[in-house]
């Protein structure tokens, strides 16, 4: 970057440090509030595809005098991959992958900051992200906007490759802007931009191309992927509380990036508490569909066919529907000296994957490029106990 | 596209908003005096946790996580985008 240039990204630094100093003299009094006090201790799990995800999670918060709120979180994810991008070049891995995070939020008047940092280990991959961000309530409160920043720095290696060591840097700009619309209904609209530089491809997956030198028709190559990509996601969600104590939700994500990926999900939930047992249900559907990425292929013509090859499912074009059922069981919890409440909570989604041109390798016999389209299911869970004080 | 060019197009298109907030949270927009449609002693149903757009941040974050991994878009999650941090 030309430091000697004004680029939008100096003038937003300035404008948030701007922003910063003038909440901070305004005098505005109305208190909004931190978030509650809690502790959290969640067992997630993905099972789908060949993949196995689970692990630990625990988020513990803290308040003091209702102006600072402290969070710590320890997240775990352990892998067990047999996925078909995996069986069809390599044989089924093992990992492990850490996250630490820690963060403080500051509550002045009706300004609201925060600041957070996450550090993620794995063998083969090291993250570390800065996020800060600021809002203000307005307009007798019905109305909140908000700016965040972050900012990440990774480090790519390569198992059995000592000499591989690769950089990637991400920036992500956030804006948030909830309304009250009526005494029945929110709304809240968001922009999230992101831009990364660097090393951003899997450095073991590999793409697939026309060989007639090979008996199965075709031979595999490492991918290669652009070294900057820039996404811009926009979405709007409402919450409306119906004629009885119950609430409907509602999801439009809209996605487009520079590697030709355009996305969008709708998802529509309902949350019904029976207050006389304790209970909240909640129900939902979601649909997902993308296109692929331009330099995404299922079999390339040739070797080294273009500058950029992908075959990654995940830059593939495909659609997805999940349902989702949960339940909370909300229970008094000031017997124990310290707690007010507490819950417990089993939410689960089952998600349906199909690709529209991502083709199925692990049926053999069949001509390249003539293999069934592939598809999955998968299972996501989470189960997990809150405590509030 | 170098990254500088990446941060100046979309740097530019948060502009506007963060003006605003700027200006709104110096009282130089005072001028705008905007009557609250929906009085605080209304806003019971508002205020109950099941209008929340994300109740509980650690199931959230761990299903953004989710989507995140398994699909090509990324970004404008639900929630206030702070959340654990995670990406």
């Amino acid at each position: 970057m030309n430091i000697s240039q004004p680029s939008a990204f100096r003038l937003l630094l300035q404008t948030l440090f701007g922003v910063i100093l003038l909440t901070a003299f305004s005098g505005v009094s109305v208190a909004a509030v931190l978030p509650e006090d809690r502790s959290d201790i969640m067992y997630h799990g993905y099972e789908g595809g060949g993949l196995q995800v689970d692990g630990p999670s625990v988020l513990v918060r803290k308040g003091y005098k209702d102006k600072v709120s402290v969070w710590a979180n320890y997240y775990v994810d352990m892998i067990t991959s047999a996925s078909i991008d995996v069986v069809s070049t390599a044989s089924e891995y093992t990992e492990e992958r850490k996250e630490k995070s820690l963060g403080l939020d500051y509550l002045h008047g009706k300004t609201f900051m925060g600041l957070s940092y996450t550090n993620s280990e794995e063998s083969d991959y090291s993250a570390h992200s800065w996020r800060f961000g600021i809002s203000q309530d307005f307009f007798g409160d019905l109305t909140t906007l908000g700016v965040s920043y972050a900012r990440g720095a990774d480090t790519v290696r390569r198992n059995g490759d000592l000499n591989f060591e690769e950089e990637t840097d991400r920036q992500t700009y956030r804006v948030d802007l909830t309304q009250v619309i009526t005494k029945n209904m929110l709304v809240s609209m968001n922009y999230e931009g992101v831009t990364d530089e660097g090393f951003l491809n899997n450095p073991y997956r590999q793409v697939r191309y026309l060989d007639p030198n090979e008996a199965r028709g075709y031979g595999y190559e490492l991918e290669v992927y652009p070294r900057t990509r820039t996404s811009s996601a926009q979405a709007i969600r409402a919450m409306y509380f119906l004629p009885y104590r119950a609430a409907l939700k509602f999801e439009f994500r809209n996605y487009s990036d520079t590697w030709g990926i355009d996305a969008y999900n709708v998802e529509l939930g309902y949350v019904h508490p029976i207050e006389r047992y304790g209970l909240t249900l909640e129900l939902k559907y979601r649909h997902y569909e993308q296109t692929a990425a331009d330099f995404y292929s299922d079999l390339f013509p040739r070797s080294n066919a273009q500058n950029f090859m992908a075959r990654d499912k995940e830059l593939a074009a495909f659609q997805t529907q999940t349902i989702g059922g949960g339940i909370t069981y909300e229970f008094n919890a000031d017997w124990l000296p310290g707690f007010k409440r507490g819950s417990v909570n089993l939410f689960m989604d089952y998600i349906d994957f199909q690709y529209d041109d991502f083709r199925d390798v692990t049926r053999t016999g069949l001509a390249p490029g003539a293999e069934p389209l592939y598809g999955f299911d998968s299972v996501v869970t989470r189960f997990f106990v809150s405590f509030y004080y | 596209m170098t990254l500088f060019t990446s941060i100046n197009s979309v740097g530019k298109k948060l502009l506007p908003a963060i003006g605003l907030l700027a200006c709104l949270a110096s009282g130089g927009c005072s001028s705008m005096e905007i009557k609250p449609w929906v009085s605080p002693f209304e806003r019971n149903n508002l205020a109950d946790p099941i209008m929340s757009f994300s109740r509980d941040p650690v199931a959230a974050a761990y299903l953004h996580h989710v989507y995140q991994a398994r699909e090509g878009a990324r970004g404008a999650e639900g929630g206030s985008g702070g959340g654990c941090g995670c990406n």
